[in-house]
């Protein structure tokens, strides 16, 4: 018996560190994967630093940034952003003011009000919505939008900021819809009932009670849609007629993303790392609003 | 029931495999007789898309062991690959430049019209080249001042660096100074734009153009085979396949290269809308 007891304790004990070998491999492995991701944030970001700079030291930082005048294949080439910039900017601001309000109030109704029937149809719309690519879009906007917009406004031609705009605002409902109610809906209902059982009716519950306790949230999903907005290119590329000009609403536009996309097949030398330092540029503004998300989303959290 | 769907089933698979045996014998057999394998990689213009895809659609007809790519790239960045030896043959729809003829080897496969196109509803049929760069450039700025009815012209073109763009304004001499309403990024793009638009004037290559939009005559010669081989109709530009002076391509390369050049595929191009030249 105590023979086979001392044979056993061995045995047990390669079990337990075959068991912590295979624990520790696999947690390698996780870890690896991991940090495939940060990996690839980290090359990226190294090479449009590193692709981007040559670019700005070269024209010079002032120039680049606030020059008005783009003409980057002409015989004495003009490599200034403010354009571009300005136009990302207004667009995106453009896109928020018309999308935010829509998206905002039906969150409301989806999370607070909407029978159980309709917020399902609402809901599996939005997704939809959600899903479209955004080169159909862009396609359905150059072939029914900027040909109204032509008509409506009288104007030569109807790809413009405003087109881009209006394109955006509805690419960025989704996402503002769709944290808006989550972070609704998250709400404790303990808040709202206290409010009902004060006198104040439902309508006053929700916009004075509910949404303020939720504001960091509906927040969080307006920067979100502001991300989405400014990083858009193809769909903004088909309808606002890539000239660069300083912004209009009627005028032709190029933003940050276009200008990238649209000279990078052709493009040689200078242009070429002048484009890398527009993508860089892009690069910092959409750090900068992820910034701002996290931080609003932190404080949600917090709440 | 399930069971003779089941040997059914089976026995079209068996089928289905049996028809895979066969082609592969089939292809393997007329591989052996041409003896031609490997790879051939292009790169280069957009506008030569419809032609050098054709092409080589055809040479991989014959030839069904050799890869036949495309990048379209444009014309620039064409030209680049095959300095540094990232493809075969580089495809340009301008003229090399001095510079690039250093390293590079120059052969005009074909000639391409630049059309210039018009909406459908446009009444203006003729214009010559002052005009066209004069409404480019921005002193003429409504049709009824070359006879059309009134209305702002709205001036559709190419982006930065693109060969057809490069191709129009060094033929119209507006380099740098055309003032467009919107610069597209593709040949189908600046099509569905101006058939969209009543206003719009727009170019693309000729190969191109259908029937959604309205060719216009350049100082009374319509874009034709004939008027582009013969000179008349003026706004036309080469296609060209450069490669590397002084290094011989592959033999499956070489044989494309030898192919495409021959009497053999000028119907192929004519029947891409381009004017071959050999």
């Amino acid at each position: 018996m105590a023979d086979g007891a001392a044979k056993l304790k061995p045995e047990s004990k390669s079990k337990k560190d075959i068991k912590n070998l295979v624990e520790t491999i696999i947690h390698i492995i996780f870890l690896v994967l991991g940090l495939v991701a940060v990996g690839c944030v980290l090359v990226i970001t190294i090479y449009l630093v590193i692709s981007g700079i040559p670019a700005i030291r070269e024209i010079g930082i002032i120039d680049f940034l606030f020059g008005t005048e783009w003409a980057s294949t002409a015989a004495d080439p003009k490599f200034g952003i403010l354009p571009f910039i300005l136009t990302s900017i207004y667009g995106t601001a453009g896109a928020i003011i018309i999308g935010v309000p829509i998206g905002f109030f039906a969150a409301v109704y989806l999370a607070k009000m909407a029978p159980p029937k309709v917020k399902s149809v609402i809901n599996s719309a939005v997704g939809l919505l959600a899903g479209i690519p955004s080169v159909v879009y862009g396609l359905v906007g150059m072939l029914v939008l900027v040909p109204t917009i032509m008509k409506v406004f009288n104007v030569p031609d109807g790809s413009s900021l405003l087109a881009a705009i209006i394109v955006l605002a509805v690419m960025i409902l989704p996402s503002v819809i769709k944290v808006s109610v989550t972070a609704l809906e998250s709400v404790p209902k303990e808040y709202e009932d206290a409010s009902l059982a004060l006198g104040a009716t439902k309508t006053e519950t929700y916009f004075r009670v509910s949404v303020p306790a939720a504001k960091s949230g509906i927040a969080a999903a307006v920067v979100l849609g502001v991300g989405r907005a400014i990083g858009e290119a193809m769909a903004v590329m088909m309808v606002a007629g890539n000239v660069a000009n300083m912004p209009s609403l009627f005028e032709s536009v190029r933003f940050l993303t276009t200008a990238v996309a649209s000279e990078m097949s052709y493009s040689s030398g200078l242009q070429r790392q002048a484009l890398f330092s527009i993508a860089l540029v892009l690069f910092l503004f959409i750090m900068l609003i992820n910034v701002l998300l996290n931080m609003l989303l932190k404080r949600q959290k917090e709440n | 029931m399930k069971k003779v769907l089941v040997c059914l089933f089976a026995a079209f698979m068996a089928f289905a495999l049996a028809g895979c045996g066969n082609g592969g014998e089939t292809s393997s057999t007329g591989s052996g007789s041409t003896a031609l394998s490997g790879s051939i990689s292009t790169d280069g213009s957009t506008s030569m898309e419809s032609v050098i895809g054709a092409l080589g659609e055809a040479f991989t007809q014959e030839n069904p062991d050799v890869r036949f790519t495309y990048n379209p790239t444009g014309s620039g960045s064409g030209i680049t690959a095959v300095t540094e030896g990232r493809c075969d043959i580089g495809l340009s729809s301008r003229a090399l430049t001095d510079e690039e003829k250093q390293t590079l080897t120059e052969t005009t496969l074909a000639l391409d019209g630049i059309a210039i196109i018009v909406n459908n509803s446009n009444t203006v049929a003729d214009l010559t080249v002052e005009q066209i760069a004069q409404i480019y450039t921005g002193a003429i700025t409504n049709w009824s001042q070359v006879g059309g009815q009134d209305g702002e012209i709205v001036l559709i073109g190419r982006e930065a660096g693109s060969g057809t763009r490069d191709g129009f304004e060094s033929i119209t001499g507006t380099e740098d100074e055309c003032l467009y309403r919107q610069e597209l990024t593709s040949t189908g793009d600046v099509i569905t734009t101006v058939s969209q638009n009543p206003n719009a004037i727009g170019y693309a290559s000729l190969a191109a153009v259908d029937d959604d939009v309205k060719t216009l005559t350049v100082g009374g010669v319509a874009p034709s085979e004939e008027t582009v081989k013969d000179g008349s109709y003026v706004v036309q530009r080469p296609f060209v396949l450069a490669t590397r002076t002084g290094e011989d391509l592959s033999p499956a390369a070489q044989a494309f290269f030898d192919y495409i050049t021959s009497s053999d595929a000028a119907s192929i191009i004519s029947q891409q809308g381009a004017v071959p030249v050999n």
